[in-house]
């Protein structure tokens, strides 16, 4: 059988000849090859089977170019995750989305909620060798909360009326009111004072260093001995970052030993793999929606949008485009979230072509209308999830028409200026409940649904202000229930992550946020 | 000149049986199509070549013997109006260029040179991300693409035909620039500007398939060729014949118009 499809894939490549010799063969970027093998040449014995290597180079692939070093500055969930490796916060998120303490040592709240202490761990350096003391912590809130007079560059420490440093070690934050979101916010990276080069050679505090970005080629990290938590200190010595666009050059770069590790790997890439590599699945707490805007018409029509909620069949969506992988949702949550998770929703709208027939009618779109669907080009399931809705949309008479746009576009024209009519997109898993659905606060800057309903805006302010946690959890699930009602968007699914690998790469941790922790892994003798 | 003659030309048999096989083919596709092209069907994915769907199916369910035939409509649509385009304006610019020559000529070359060091299907790249992607800028950005062969062809064609005495036989009738270009000159510049359309189809029709395959052509889920084959490619281990008949089809295509290009042209030659 090997024979087999090696020639069958010979043949096809032939085929695809005509194509690639004009010089359009796709973005399949190739790797450029670099001095540093993973070090599984160089070891000695080869007697225990499961031994932890020290050291050695990791090279994985990403889909997307990073939007900005800095981390203040960037919002894409990709550069994020890999970013995470050079910057830590008071917090580190941990594997079941707790809290783990990384930079504080420990941390009080007083009884009112306004008032949080955190006491800063000794001997925290930098990447530039300064130490790390609560005067770099104050730079960097002050940053984000706006305190400098500045624009705030994040909504999550809006709520931060002052911060104090009473000694070296010592930050204490005083909020305007409570916020029982505000904790969870504190896994912002902590940056050093009054450096202005994050965008160009970033300087955190995490267990690796940054070490060079080549635009479209690749983004390296490398080991920080100097790193605080020495129970936490890599075993690797080097993580490369291999700019892929293409899904499926990624797999057969790893067939080919160029990569080690491919972090978003679909079905049938995993089936093209096949044995003789670690495949590890799970939900990934993402929330994969059709968002409408809810300002265009007819979209502005709450029968509208609930009659496309009624046409399309995520059942069918997730078996054609996601093999079965993957979680039907009804509102904006994803089930991986337990506590926050409001049941039952997923079955409001059971597909049902008449009654949306009937909906379209009531509206006066009794002949339907069309509806043009704009995609990030270089998401292949999103794309192939909107053919499916289109065909879906089809039987009740809306005409719908895909867009692919580029991803640096849909971040400026629909996620920035809300400039679109309907849109396919992954909202990727957040800690806080609040960072979830307050994404649809009618204050919310991204809100690209546009959505805005005060009975919703009331929910989400009610809970941020909660502290006792079964009613807050209670809030977030009554403002499921209505996002449901309101049909803000099509909530399709969670789609399940599945993460490849060598065999020999292992300690890798699923987390219900995008989070590749490097620290963690390492190479075994094999 | 008698048909046998034409027959002994192998690449004029062989290419043109092609295209009218092809041609037979996205005709059929007008009027019937085994199944609807973007139906979907759940239950049959990535099925195998067999009795209810000749050539299998693709990861949606849908029926690539049918989106095939739809795609054959989509090539041939943009193969005949981009040539269109650029025929047209390559001609006229030819024309121009190659009959009145002087300072015209070369202000209009230098233009034509400077379009011509972009590689071609950059500028169709460019042209489309300009525009917005779907299938009318894609016919416009390959039509363009395509103006500078065609006028160049046409210039040396003028550049030959106006120094012969038949030429200026009608100059000394006094006849005007435009006659003499339409009438006397044109008429012996068909089988050339055959060759160049012929080989300027087959161009596009490929450079169609890679734009799509790009994502910036004809957009999902209609069916063009180089949309399907990007689409098969994660498909090519575990379902190899979506991609295999796709580019078989597209080579077909593009081998066809080649040959009967070459086939047109040694006839040209041979009897010139």
């Amino acid at each position: 059988m090997k024979w087999n499809k090696k020639w069958v894939a010979g043949l096809s490549t032939v085929t695809l000849l005509a194509i690639i010799i004009t010089g359009c063969g796709g973005n399949a970027t190739q790797p450029a090859p670099t001095g540093n093998q993973p070090a599984n040449t160089g070891a000695a014995t080869e007697t225990e089977q499961t031994k932890i290597k020290e050291g050695g180079t990791v090279r994985v692939s990403i889909a997307t170019e990073p939007d900005n070093l800095d981390p203040y500055l960037s919002a894409a969930t990709d550069t994020n995750s890999m970013m995470d490796n050079v910057f830590d916060g008071l917090f580190e998120a941990g594997e079941n989305g707790e809290l783990v303490p990384a930079i504080t040592e420990s941390y009080e709240v007083s009884e009112d909620g306004l008032t949080y202490t955190f006491k800063l761990k000794q001997g925290v350096v930098f990447h530039d060798g300064s130490a790390l003391t609560s005067e770099d912590v104050y730079y960097s809130y002050a940053k984000l909360a706006g305190l400098d007079g500045q624009e705030p560059l994040s909504s999550k420490f809006s709520g931060v009326d002052s911060v104090e440093t009473p000694d070296e070690h010592t930050v204490i934050i005083k909020l305007k009111g409570q916020d029982a979101a505000f904790l969870a916010a504190n896994i912002a990276a902590i940056v050093p004072k009054d450096y202005d080069k994050q965008s160009e050679q970033p300087i955190g505090a995490g267990p690796f260093k940054f070490v060079e970005y080549q635009p479209g080629q690749q983004l390296v990290l490398e080991k920080n001995a100097d790193f605080y938590d020495k129970e936490r200190m890599p075993k690797l010595d080097r993580v490369e970052f291999k700019i892929m666009p293409d899904a499926n050059s990624s797999v057969l770069a790893l067939q080919a030993g160029d990569i080690d590790m491919v972090p978003g790997v679909s079905a049938q890439g995993a089936l093209q793999l096949g044995e003789g590599y670690t495949i590890v699945s799970g939900p990934q707490n993402m929330v994969q929606l059709m968002a409408l805007n809810n300002s265009v018409k007819p979209l502005d029509d709450v029968k509208v949008r609930q009659a496309i909620n009624l046409a399309v069949d995520k059942d069918v969506i997730i078996q054609t485009v996601s093999d079965g992988n993957g979680t039907p949702l009804g509102s904006n949550m994803s089930p991986a979230m337990k506590m926050y998770y409001q049941e039952g929703l997923e079955n409001r709208y059971a597909p049902n072509v008449e009654q949306a027939k009937a909906l379209l009618k009531e509206a006066g779109y009794e002949d339907g209308f069309d509806l043009t669907i704009t995609v990030p080009s270089n998401y292949q399931f999103h794309v192939d999830t909107a053919q499916v809705i289109s065909e879906q949309l089809k039987q009740v008479g809306i005409r719908a028409t895909l867009k692919q746009i580029e991803w640096s576009s849909w971040l400026e024209d629909v996620y920035n200026n809300a400039k679109y009519e309907a849109t396919i997109i992954g909202l990727t898993g957040k800690l806080d409940p609040h960072e979830v659905l307050g994404r649809y606060e009618s204050s919310y800057a991204k809100n690209f649904y546009k959505f805005s309903n005060s009975e919703f805006d009331g929910l989400i302010e009610k809970a941020r202000t909660e502290l006792d946690e079964t009613a807050r959890a209670d809030l977030y699930k009554q403002a499921q229930e209505l996002l449901t009602e309101q049909a803000v968007a099509v909530f399709i699914m969670d789609p399940s992550r599945n993460v490849a690998m060598k065999q020999n790469l292992q300690g890798f941790k699923m987390y219900p946020v995008q989070k590749y922790d490097f620290a963690a892994m390492y190479f075994t003798e094999e | 000149m008698n048909v046998n003659y034409w027959l002994r030309s192998k690449p004029l048999v062989i290419g043109g049986l092609l295209v009218i096989l092809l041609l037979l083919f996205m005709l059929t596709g007008l009027f019937y199509t085994p199944y609807e092209p973007n139906e979907m069907n759940t239950a049959m994915r990535l099925a195998p070549p067999q009795a209810s769907h000749l050539w299998g199916t693709d990861n949606f369910g849908r029926d690539i013997f049918s989106r095939i035939m739809e795609g054959a409509q989509t090539a041939f649509l943009i193969g005949v109006s981009s040539v269109s385009i650029g025929l047209t304006c390559g001609l006229v610019i030819g024309a121009v260029a190659g009959y009145f020559g002087g300072w015209l000529d070369e202000v209009i070359m230098r233009f034509i040179d400077a379009m011509q060091a972009f590689p071609g299907i950059l500028l169709a790249i460019m042209l489309v991300s300009v525009f917005g992607p779907g299938l009318n800028n894609t016919i416009l950005a390959l039509g363009l693409m395509s103006i500078p062969s065609f006028s160049r062809i046409a210039r040396s064609g003028f550049i030959q035909y106006k120094e012969f005495d038949f030429v200026k036989a009608s100059i000394a009738k006094g006849a005007g620039a435009w006659r003499i270009i339409i009438r006397h000159i044109l008429p012996n510049m068909v089988s050339p500007l055959i060759v160049a359309a012929s080989l300027g189809f087959s161009g596009s029709v490929l450079a169609e398939a890679g734009l799509s395959y790009l994502g910036l052509g004809v957009q999902p889920p209609d069916p063009s060729w180089g949309r399907m084959l990007s689409e098969a490619q994660p498909f090519i281990i575990n379902a190899p014949w979506y991609v295999i008949l796709t580019g078989v089809v597209l080579t077909a295509m593009v081998l066809g118009f080649n040959l009967l290009g070459d086939g047109i042209r040694d006839i040209y030659n041979k009897k010139g």
